[in-house]
């Protein structure tokens, strides 16, 4: 009798890269409600053009390249991709600029390097900072939360916005959205307000802004589903948001008309997002334990220095790309002690 | 211990019967490793232990007696036609241990044919000549069979654990060690309790027993000596360099056997085992025999089988045919079907999430290691312990890129050489 030989290992286990890339976006369902909750239906309409334009030109540069299109289309990277780019920006953002963002991670950011896992920077900060620096007003024209605002537009009125690119008739700009939280501090600094001063604004919530604070919440608790799950490890999560929380608490200390405290920096942005979902990306992360330690820790304090003293609000898509260039180094460095070597 | 896999042991089926005598067929297939210098002809008269071919320490011995058939330098193996008659040859001669000096019985060690039977089948002779040579106090018995599905020597232990005592206690003499440490894993409940019975009765003291948790690969020689003494073997070192001499528990039997009846090795505990076999058995079967043989002595095949394995589904080998026969290393055969496997699907980039390397029983990055084999940077390959790996699997099966990622390897070692 003959037989069908394969190498070994003969058995495996079920885990796949569609699995870890569908568990992460399901993790981000919560954090997608509560936004929509608190900003309107914005970014879900966001979610679908990002989608849609990333899965276009994903099957374009997948048909040119030669690679099947069955096996790499619906793997969930572009997707996850597109996902993580909508959610960097405002919920009324034009169209075209979701469209053309996600565009340029699948296209440039992903494909250029050599498609999924070859990319050296995060596909969908890559996006969302080219974004940043081509449209500086239209990126950062953020919604105000529920309840800060009189005006509830619906589902119809939103898509209008992001299709059309104009407000209804009757609205103005000034009454629908507003400075975001960090925004506010950077701008409360400027005008030399204290930072109680600051704070005292209706903005405010308990730990960050009103609205913001939920969704980072919600984001932490997708995250640690995550962690459960086996999805991602602790090494990047804990080390950027312990990094984070230490330098807000040591600045906080030093001077706290200046700086704001360690529970704004973590429940405000972008940094639990950053912790759990977008540091922890794979392909452009470091790779070993230790290495990934020094990342997280690397990415946790650029965020915090480019908030407090940097030309930007946020710092985390930066932070993240500077990190990502950085990875080749930190592996270099941080190969762990092999069985039976010495340190 | 950091690294490796709690797999589902997948052995319940092959462990509830006792040993049974696997069919002698009518003709034997002994196969000769590639340096064997042949001591027979076609047409010669054998005797049951009588050296067919020596390979430097190791004799390589007639299973059967009858005629030699043919010897096929091709194929490397001699072919005996069984004449049923079971002469036994004459240099077998029981062996008074307090009589003999270490020296001695490892040469009877190398005489009787005695290779390492955990899989590998390393001359246990040559084995105890490195430890002749340097110093070594402590000798590990290895009873921690961790790859799922295979069960002999679990199940040798279960019913001989007097012979695993003995063959400890002639292969201390052997190496000089004055420690003996049986280690096994901790869900084999009835060989454990055997060895415990055994081991009141003889009141050595200087034999214990190590129980370890079970998990994948528990039972790798660097892996099992790291879990007992603490200590790691040095890379590019033996375990000798250290103290320590690791012999597999079927090894020690086979030492037994010698010492009580002067029988080399010619038989060992084969699994067979499987969706694809009728009934799973544990068979005490001469080298030489097909496996078809084994097979038709479990009931035949049932139904379409995917793969035979030769050994377990972590390291062992897909045969192309049931032709194969068992020699030192046929730990187990799997005629694999419906769910006893998983295979790998269709393989996708590496992402670098590192699950390979959480792992790595050797601790070492597979996924560093994937690319700079593919870039067959041999600089990089080296400082990143390409050779340190033992090829056992883990990071193959929770790679979520399905990637062949040990084959890669053993590849890689073949071409830096």
């Amino acid at each position: 009798m003959k037989f069908d030989t394969a190498p070994a290992p003969h058995s495996i286990s079920s885990n796949t890269v569609r699995r870890m890339m569908f568990l992460v976006l399901a993790a981000l369902v919560p954090a997608i409600v509560t936004h929509c909750m608190w900003f309107g239906s914005g970014l879900a309409i966001n979610i679908v053009i990002a989608i849609a334009s990333a899965i276009v030109c994903e099957a374009i540069v997948l048909r040119l390249r030669n690679k099947p299109l069955p096996v790499f289309l619906f793997d969930g990277s572009a997707v996850l991709t597109a996902v993580l780019l909508a959610f960097a920006l405002p919920p009324l953002t034009p169209w075209w600029i979701t469209a053309s963002g996600s565009a340029f991670a699948i296209l440039v950011a992903k494909h250029l390097y050599g498609g999924l896992g070859y990319n050296v920077f995060n596909p969908a900060m890559a996006g969302y900072a080219a974004l940043l620096v081509s449209f500086p007003v239209l990126t950062t024209r953020w919604s105000l939360p529920a309840g800060l605002t009189p005006i509830d537009l619906s589902f119809t009125q939103t898509l209008g916005v992001i299709f059309s690119g104009s407000l209804p008739n009757d609205l103005q700009w000034d009454a629908l959205s507003g400075a975001t939280p960090l925004a506010s501090v950077r701008a409360g600094l400027i005008l030399r307000s204290t930072m109680d001063e600051i704070h005292a604004q209706n903005i405010f919530g308990s730990m960050s802004g009103i609205g913001w604070e939920w969704v980072a919440f919600a984001t932490l608790i997708g995250g640690v589903a995550l962690l459960f799950l086996r999805v991602i490890r602790w090494q990047i999560p804990v080390a950027m948001l312990g990094s984070i929380f230490l330098c807000a608490s040591l600045m906080a200390a030093l001077d706290p008309g200046k700086y704001s405290g360690p529970l704004f920096h973590l429940f405000s942005g972008a940094t639990m997002l950053g912790a759990f979902f977008i540091a922890t990306d794979p392909v452009s992360a470091a790779t070993s334990n230790r290495g990934r330690l020094i990342y997280g820790a690397a990415i946790g304090v650029l965020t915090y220095a480019i908030r407090a003293w940097g030309g930007y609000p946020d710092g985390v898509a930066f932070a993240v790309l500077l990190m990502n260039a950085a990875v080749p180094l930190i592996d270099r460095y941080t190969v762990p002690r092999i069985y039976g070597h010495r340190d | 211990m950091r690294g490796g896999l709690k797999l589902s042991a997948h052995k319940e089926r092959a462990t509830s019967l006792p040993i049974a005598r696997a069919t002698v067929p009518a003709q034997l297939f002994i196969s000769l490793s590639k340096n064997a210098q042949l001591l027979v002809k076609h047409g010669d008269q054998v005797a049951i232990g009588q050296a067919l071919a020596q390979d430097n320490d190791l004799a390589i011995l007639a299973s059967a007696s009858g005629t030699i058939k043919a010897v096929r330098t091709n194929k490397q193996c001699v072919v005996i036609d069984n004449d049923g008659r079971e002469t036994l040859h004459s240099s077998i001669q029981p062996i008074d241990l307090s009589a003999l000096a270490p020296i001695a019985l490892r040469e009877r060690i190398e005489l009787a044919g005695i290779a390492g039977l955990g899989g590998a089948a390393f001359p246990t002779g040559t084995k105890i000549r490195a430890a002749n040579e340097r110093t070594v106090s402590l000798l590990l018995v290895n009873a921690a069979e961790c790859e799922p599905f295979i069960r002999c020597d679990e199940v040798l232990v279960r019913e001989q654990a007097d012979d695993v005592l003995l063959g400890t206690q002639a292969l201390m003499h052997a190496c000089g060690a004055t420690q003996a440490v049986i280690a096994i894993e901790n869900d084999k409940s009835q060989a454990i309790a055997a060895l415990h019975n055994a081991l009141s009765q003889l009141a050595n003291p200087s034999i214990r027993i190590h129980l370890v948790d079970r998990f994948y690969p528990a039972g790798g020689e660097r892996q099992l000596i790291k879990l007992v003494t603490g200590n790691e073997v040095p890379s590019g070192k033996i375990p000798p360099d250290m103290g320590v001499l690791c012999q597999n528990v079927g090894t020690a039997v086979a030492v037994a056997k010698l010492v009580r009846h002067g029988m080399p090795l010619i038989e060992r505990v084969v699994t067979v085992t499987g969706n694809g076999v009728n009934q799973s058995k544990n068979l005490l079967a001469r080298f030489g025999t097909p496996i078809a043989s084994l097979i038709r002595d479990c009931g035949d095949y049932v139904g379409r089988v995917d793969r035979l394995i030769l050994g377990g589904p972590m390291m062992g080998v897909a045969l192309d045919s049931d032709e194969h026969a068992v020699n030192a290393t046929t730990n187990c055969v799997i005629a694999a079907s419906g769910d006893d496997l998983s295979p790998r699907g269709v393989e996708m980039p590496c992402i670098r999430c590192g699950e390979c390397a959480h792992v790595c029983p050797a601790y070492l990055l597979p996924q560093q290691l994937l690319r700079f084999s593919k870039q067959n940077d041999r600089a990089a390959l080296l400082e990143l312990g390409l050779n340190d790996c033992i090829e056992c699997g883990c990071c193959d099966y929770v790679c979520p890129s399905q990637i062949p990622l040990a084959a890669t390897f053993v590849a890689a070692k073949q071409t830096q050489t």
